[in-house]
């Protein structure tokens, strides 16, 4: 059976000469939960981006056997939805319900379908009550929520989190978790977030200088890479 | 911000807010029309179309002094050449223009208070307007929002580090800091603004704004609209054979 995503040989430069992705290989199979880890500036958002077709760069993407390219723009928008690390810029319509609409209206759903499903995600994420509210009265935490109803509502097969437990208090946390385990979509979590990766995802890659370095359990790689955040002894 | 005032008006539930834009958009231009070719008779009609606007805004449940406070947001403008008329010898015709600019802008403020704006940019659409020109005023709108809330984070950020708001303009310094504030709002707004649009992009945006709701003449539009065309008119009539 094909891969969800396959990713060969990626790589990225932005405008001003940083070299973001320096030859990416990358595999996700259906019913996955992938931890992307690594520093800031690793190249794991950028990464993300292009899974989108939000940046393009050398090598090739494949997405549920799509290769990412403008003919396939709008299919490939369909079946992976990204969550943004700053859910602020993800907000911009009017109303919560207006702004879970976005997506499905978009591919083409007619207006009730699309309120109907928009209703239907706010409620997975328990956000139903805010549906006529505007988006920049709600809390941060709320305002990650909504951002992930948005993508729910389209019903991707692929759902991509970037720091999806920013912002969020830990009873927050719990439920994100528990309602991304129960979300049958193969996932991938770009996450610094050790105990969130370890609750969620079944497997891990390590990000370093724009490449993949390593793969293997969460428990694996934090070991390895020192990735868990442990208090320093008091002097 | 007015832009946030006007969204909430906008959303409100009056029967006035339920006519379809198009007949509200059709009954806007005929007043503005019928306003701006009058010539005789100014003040009796400036005084008549303007109790039909209040009455429209008292039916649409928004509050009057509110509206007409905002529609005088044209004044410092028209004030101008209102002040030029008046030192070349002519005084009516600056009082009119003030009287007519004022009328257009709160007749334009209860069409924009009475419409949420995708619907009234639909509304703009489907009777014919360029596509182009309303997308750039849909965008316009909507990063009002997003420069709003930065100037208000970097309020917060600068009041958090003791910075006081007051008297900038009697102060080179703060003043200074003020302009250079204003500059990386602009840099932070743009780049905010990116990040939206490929926010929207990733969400499967096609171009243009796809309306939650569709358009659909009803009965009402069609009385509010031989209502909103003929009002005006005949006022105008009315006024100028009395006269």
């Amino acid at each position: 059976m094909a891969p969800l995503i396959l990713v060969r040989g990626l790589r990225f430069q932005y405008e001003d000469g940083t070299v973001a992705l320096n030859g990416v290989d990358f595999r996700l199979e259906e019913g996955e939960t992938v931890a992307l880890l690594g520093a800031n500036g690793s190249g794991k958002t950028t990464f993300a981006l292009h899974l989108n077709g939000l940046l393009s760069g050398k090598g090739t993407v494949e997405i549920c056997g799509l290769p990412v390219n403008p003919k396939n723009l709008v299919e490939v928008r369909r079946k992976i939805g990204l969550v943004f690390q700053d859910s602020e810029s993800q907000l911009f319509m009017p109303t919560v319900l207006e702004d879970v609409a976005f997506g499905p209206l978009n591919h083409g759903l007619s207006p009730h379908q699309a309120v109907e499903r928009a209703i239907a995600a706010l409620e997975q994420v328990g956000m139903l009550a805010a549906a006529g509210k505007a988006p920049y009265h709600l809390s941060a935490g709320e305002k990650k929520r909504v951002a992930i109803a948005g993508i729910l509502a389209v019903k991707p097969d692929i759902l991509v989190l970037d720091e999806p437990t920013t912002f969020l208090d830990p009873p927050g946390q719990r439920a994100l978790a528990q309602l991304l385990s129960a979300l049958p979509q193969a996932k991938i979590l770009i996450t610094h977030d050790m105990p969130f990766a370890r609750a969620t995802c079944s497997r891990a890659a390590f990000f370093r200088h724009g490449v993949i370095v390593e793969e293997g359990s969460v428990e694996q790689l934090a070991r390895r890479y020192e990735w868990d955040f442990v208090a320093p002894r008091p002097t | 911000m007015h832009h946030v005032t006007l969204d909430q008006w906008s959303r409100g539930a009056s029967a006035l807010h339920r006519r379809d834009p198009r007949v509200k958009i059709a009954s806007v231009l005929v007043f503005l029309v019928v306003l701006a070719t009058a010539h005789r008779e100014l003040a009796w009609l400036g005084a008549a179309l303007f109790a039909v606007l209040c009455v429209a805004a008292w039916l649409a449940r928004l509050p009057l002094a509110g509206a007409l406070a905002r529609a005088g947001v044209v004044l410092p403008f028209t004030a101008v050449f209102a002040v030029a008329s008046w030192l070349e010898g002519d005084p009516a015709r600056g009082a009119t223009l003030v009287m007519k600019s004022y009328l257009s802008a709160l007749a334009v403020l209860l069409l924009v208070s009475t419409t949420p704006l995708p619907l009234l940019l639909r509304g703009f659409e489907m009777t014919g307007a360029p596509r182009f020109l309303l997308m750039v005023a849909q965008f316009l709108y909507r990063y009002l929002f997003v420069i709003s809330e930065e100037a208000q984070h970097m309020r917060k950020a600068a009041l958090a580090r003791g910075a006081t708001m007051g008297g900038l303009a009697g102060n080179r310094a703060r003043f200074r800091a003020a302009a250079g504030a204003l500059a990386v709002l602009f840099a932070r707004s743009y780049a905010r603004a990116g990040e939206i649009h490929r926010a929207m992009l990733a969400r499967g945006f096609p171009g243009y704004f796809r309306p939650l709701t569709e358009l659909h003449f009803h009965r009402g539009d069609v009385m509010f609209l031989v209502l909103g065309v003929f009002t005006p008119v005949a006022l105008r009539l009315l006024i100028e054979r009395v006269a």
